[in-house]
């Protein structure tokens, strides 16, 4: 599979068709993945992928270990630029424009499409220095001006009111909750367009689980979400669309009600009903 | 569409499993108590009307324990899909079977109620046919549950017109009965209730033909379903007589 000229000729699977949300509003596509494969050097990870992610929605990814739902993760914000030999083949339109392309700063990609990751990855500064060094990367703004950024990014991540008497404490004193809200406020903090959500919350107890959670809630008014998880009542909870994943390929798409009560695919009923063999 | 594969946590599996077989159990006994009932009418038995109010209270005690196993399985495994379909089907049909049960009971406790004020048998002949009629549609649409056949299912959700249509002659015929001979009225009122019970069965038995349809497809049925039971819109026509 290695060889580009013995790639089969792929056949566009259907774009799935997407109804009105739970608010019953429809909703642009912001994120359109079009036949998308990701390789690991030889072998095919993503398998012709077609996917959409809609503008202030949430979208759930779930699927066993290994199905790859990270692995696209991953593509949306051209992470694996970082590694020799991967490498995405096909389309993923940001906006209409293709981030794939050679030509696309990734910078600047990074800046809007943000990304949190399963463990809380503070960097060992103070809090306040956490979210002003996101900010800095992409800006210069005044004194007066940062300060209110800072401010901003952890009441929207809902850790102002805990942090805000000791912000020049380190990032790595606070909770793993916390933390992880931290994360949350410097991916906001950059104003992204996009938020990708790589199981943030399975490290965290229950109550710091549901804070995630109300925040995501929060967050898609301003932002367009994906997550990856392996809690499915968490996918249930959280999102409005649903993507099952399995061995590189995607099973069903479509809404979180209709996934969750009667998915018309038997590989994603049986996975959600936990009777994977 | 029954699930062929198996939960990987295999006590999830008999949980499931027990519900079906506690909804069972309700079935036929419902069954048979509606059976019973109908039979005691015809027969005046009064000792089978007793039994029949005794036993209601197993159909009770069943309902119960499906619903709190239910609540328990939604709490303790959080089902999705076709088990929470499962689920959500069993306490529905339960539900459906308990008031099936009463039903039966109440035409029981009619019997007993009537006891020595018996009219002519060709009465209770109109009666006995709706029975029928409601009893196959129990039985079927409990066999569709067991077998998750949709076709039985949806079979019986269409047929429900033919119960309501003989309800609605009957109650006419029955009417006839007692402006014939007003001794007629009490007898023919207890055999009316009975009636009605017997065509709310029917009704039941086209709930649980719905449940069973969602728990298979995962959609509601929502279609407007014939309505021929129109007894309420039926006017009572008095005529004069010279006498």
């Amino acid at each position: 599979m290695n060889d580009a000229g013995k790639t089969p000729p792929k056949t566009a699977p259907p774009v799935p068709t997407v109804a009105a949300g739970r608010d019953g509003k429809s909703s642009a596509q912001k994120v359109a993945i079009r036949n998308l494969d990701f390789y690991y050097g030889a072998s095919l990870a993503l398998k012709s992928i077609t996917v959409p992610l809609l503008q202030n929605r949430v979208t759930a990814f779930i699927g066993p270990s290994g199905c790859g739902k990270s692995t696209l993760l991953r593509v949306l914000n051209r992470m694996y630029d970082l590694y020799p030999n991967q490498r995405a083949e096909g389309e993923v339109l940001l906006d209409g424009e293709n981030i794939l392309s050679p030509h696309q700063d990734v910078n600047l990609l990074r800046s809007k499409v943000g990304m949190v990751f399963q463990k809380p990855t503070p960097f060992p500064m103070t809090i306040f220095d956490n979210i002003a060094f996101g900010i800095q990367l992409y800006e210069r703004p005044a004194r007066g001006e940062l300060a209110d950024r800072v401010e901003a990014a952890l009441t929207k991540a809902a850790l102002w009111d805990e942090v805000k008497d000791k912000l020049k404490a380190s990032g790595l004193s606070l909770s793993g909750g916390q933390q992880q809200r931290l994360c949350i406020a410097r991916t906001v903090a950059v104003e992204p367009e996009v938020v990708l959500l790589d199981e943030p919350a399975s490290a965290l107890d229950p109550i710091s689980t549901s804070k995630i959670e109300e925040l995501i809630d929060e967050l898609k008014n301003e932002y367009t979400i994906a997550i990856v998880t392996h809690n499915m009542q968490q996918a249930a909870r959280v999102s409005d669309y649903t993507a099952f994943m399995y061995l590189g390929e995607l099973i069903e798409y479509g809404e979180t009600n209709k996934i969750f009560t009667a998915p018309d695919d038997r590989r994603t009923q049986d996975y959600i009903t936990g009777r994977f063999g | 569409m029954s699930p062929t594969l198996e939960h990987t946590v295999r006590s999830y599996d008999d949980e499931l499993n027990d519900l079906s077989q506690k909804i069972a159990e309700m079935g036929g006994l419902a069954e048979q108590n509606v059976a019973d009932s109908v039979g005691a009418l015809v027969g005046r038995d009064t000792d089978s009307a007793h039994r029949i109010i005794a036993s209601d209270a197993r159909i009770d005690q069943l309902q119960q324990q499906v619903e709190e196993n239910a609540i328990q399985m939604i709490a303790r495994r959080q089902p999705m899909a076709q088990d929470l379909r499962e689920i959500m089907a069993a306490i529905h049909i339960a539900n459906d079977l308990e008031r099936v049960g009463d039903l039966a009971k109440n035409t029981a406790k009619r019997v007993i109620a009537i006891e020595g004020n018996f009219g002519a048998q060709r009465l209770v002949a109109g009666v006995e046919h709706i029975a029928e009629l409601s009893l196959t549609q129990l039985k079927h649409v409990l066999d569709a549950f067991a077998s998750r056949d949709l076709a039985t299912a949806l079979a019986v959700w269409e047929r429900d017109d033919e119960i309501d249509a003989m309800y609605t002659s009957l109650f006419r015929e029955l009417l006839t009965y007692m402006m014939e001979d007003p001794r007629n009225i009490t007898f023919c009122t207890h055999l009316l209730f009975c009636a009605k019970n017997i065509e709310r069965i029917g009704d039941h038995a086209t709930n649980i033909a719905e449940t069973v349809c969602y728990l298979i497809t995962g959609k509601p049925l929502t279609d407007e379903r014939p309505k021929k039971d129109t007894s309420s819109l039926t006017p009572v026509e008095f005529t004069e007589t010279d006498e």
